[in-house]
């Protein structure tokens, strides 16, 4: 522990400098700077499609980025053989949309398989682990049901004890509140706060849910067009002056974000020589 | 035109090529998972072989039954209804046992290997094992594939075994052929080379079957419509790869 605060004394537990990356001909990212703080709940927000799963991807290397550096607590991550990498992947737990969870075994065994796969635990302290783990997404009960059978919320719970099993240091939700009711977002909302300060971890949160950000992230950076738009507390974005933001933020149709996507000129395509 | 022909070649070549750097990424890990991941692959045996087993014998039963038929109404022309079990036997270990069961094997448990696989690649259960550490090579595709190339020459012997008793039912029982020529004259002109044909090619058939349905199923767009795609490639693939080497591995063995 002493060890690694004294190799990265940044404040920063993921940096991202000048990262471009593109997917075909589409430029996905061109130039984006991130700064992730230790110890809060940064949200990545952005209309649909500017590639914040992607900047997920890129961050835990499941994509390589085009040019960029992607610090990690300190460690430049691209420089990272398998066998590292999968060290560095088991401080991360990620929460991916629709939970992922392995849908051949049972919740128990969905919550237990980081810990088969990655100590030499004994049966009962696995049970152990598992089942406070459980407890603490509060679906202690659901230990024996099949994934199949579970809500979308509950799968989603689920999926966050999973993720936090392993007791890492940065947890990555993607998504998590697309498609739930009402309350499970709420408790969703409540967890992802919880843990963050409970187990003194780094959480980022992708989402485009404005509200809900608000509600829990202490910093968040809004990117569109392949760059950081803006960034600050979500009390700060509310109140932005830039266009972009305001249209973001108050949900309005068309701006700077173009209600059309791109298209030929309207009466020249419908009177045009194509038009039979 | 040409450059169409051109381009489908180039194709095929890469896609012969990738396919046989997966085979040893495979081959790499098979004796780690063999070692490691035991369960597992007794689970998948069961998987591919044990719930293959009904559809296998059934058919079994009936070509064993179809060659007692054929064989009588043909050799009885020639006064050699005897030969009817030597017939069968020959047709059955080393033609019909390896490529039929390989055929069957290719529709039910290679399909289930694609979209199982598939359906785990488009639900994002692949990237989570990846984002946890374990290899999903390793845990979900070596696996299956070391299961399914073990269930193959297996069912490929039972359905050879089956396919005889159907064949000395519909011969003996139905068409009263003499029992003991039946079995005699089948051991006297079978010998154990010929059956070890048969067993090569069942071997080398599952490696196909197997190979392409793990390699459809990983590499399966992770979509519905891909996925469903992946399942029927499989089956087509397989046949036409299954049946090609079939005469290939004959023409060697002739």
């Amino acid at each position: 522990m002493l060890r690694r605060a004294m190799s990265s004394p940044s404040d920063y537990i993921i940096e991202i400098h000048d990262l471009n990356f593109s997917r075909g001909s589409r430029q996905i990212f061109k130039g984006l700077d991130i700064q992730i703080k230790r110890g809060e709940v940064t949200a990545i927000m952005g209309p649909s499609g500017t590639g914040k799963t992607t900047l997920l991807r890129l961050v835990t290397r499941q994509l390589i980025p085009d040019s960029g550096v992607i610090l990690v607590d300190g460690i430049d991550i691209s420089k990272l053989n398998v066998a590292g990498l999968y060290r560095l992947r088991q401080r991360f737990g990620m929460l991916f949309q629709n939970g992922a969870l392995l849908t051949d075994l049972s919740v128990f065994e969905n919550v237990a398989f980081p810990l088969r796969e990655h100590t030499r635990l004994t049966n009962r302290l696995i049970r152990h682990v598992v089942l406070t783990k459980l407890h603490a997404v509060g679906l202690r009960g659901a230990a024996d049901m099949l994934p199949a059978e579970l809500s979308g919320g509950m799968a989603r719970r689920v999926a966050l004890a999973r993720a936090m099993v392993m007791d890492p240091d940065i947890l990555i939700y993607d998504e998590p509140f697309v498609g739930l009711d009402p309350i499970s977002m709420g408790v969703i909302v409540r967890l992802v706060r919880r843990m963050n300060d409970a187990l003194g971890i780094s959480s980022i949160l992708v989402s485009h849910d404005v509200d809900e950000i608000s509600a829990v992230a202490d910093c968040s950076y809004l990117i569109s067009h392949g760059k950081v738009a803006a960034s600050g507390s979500p009390h700060d974005l509310k109140h932005g002056t830039s266009e972009l933001v305001r249209q973001f933020m108050h949900g309005m149709a068309d701006g700077p974000v173009a209600f059309h996507y791109d298209a030929p000129d309207y009466a020249e395509q419908l009177l045009g020589r194509d038009a039979e | 035109m040409l450059r169409d022909f051109y381009q489908a070649f180039i194709e095929f070549v890469r896609t012969f090529g990738a396919m046989t750097l997966f085979l040893l990424e495979v081959l790499r890990y098979t004796p780690a998972v063999l070692f490691t991941r035991f369960g597992l692959v007794v689970k998948q045996v069961h998987n591919a072989g044990a719930l293959s087993l009904v559809i296998i014998m059934v058919c079994g039963f009936f070509v064993g039954g179809v060659l007692g038929l054929q064989g009588y109404a043909n050799l009885t022309r020639f006064n050699a209804e005897d030969a009817v079990g030597t017939f069968a036997g020959f047709a059955l270990l080393k033609e019909l046992g390896p490529v039929i069961t390989a055929l069957l094997f290719a529709g039910r448990a290679g399909t289930a290997l694609a979209s199982e696989i598939g359906l785990m690649k488009a639900t994002d259960q692949l990237a989570a094992m990846e984002m946890m550490a374990v290899n999903p090579v390793q845990r979900v595709v070596v696996t299956r594939f070391i299961g399914a190339v073990i269930a193959m020459p297996l069912l490929a012997a039972i359905f050879s075994a089956i396919g005889l008793l159907g064949a000395h039912l519909v011969g003996v029982g139905l068409l009263g052929i003499d029992v003991g020529a039946f079995w005699q004259q089948m051991q006297q002109s079978i010998q154990a080379k010929d059956v070890m044909e048969g067993v090569f090619k069942s071997v080398v058939f599952g490696l196909i079957a197997s190979l392409l349905a793990v390699w459809e199923g990983y590499n399966a767009v992770p979509t519905a419509e891909g996925v469903g795609r992946a399942t029927t490639r499989t089956v087509v693939i397989t046949a036409i790869a299954v049946l090609i080497t079939d005469f290939m591995i004959t023409a060697v063995f002739i």
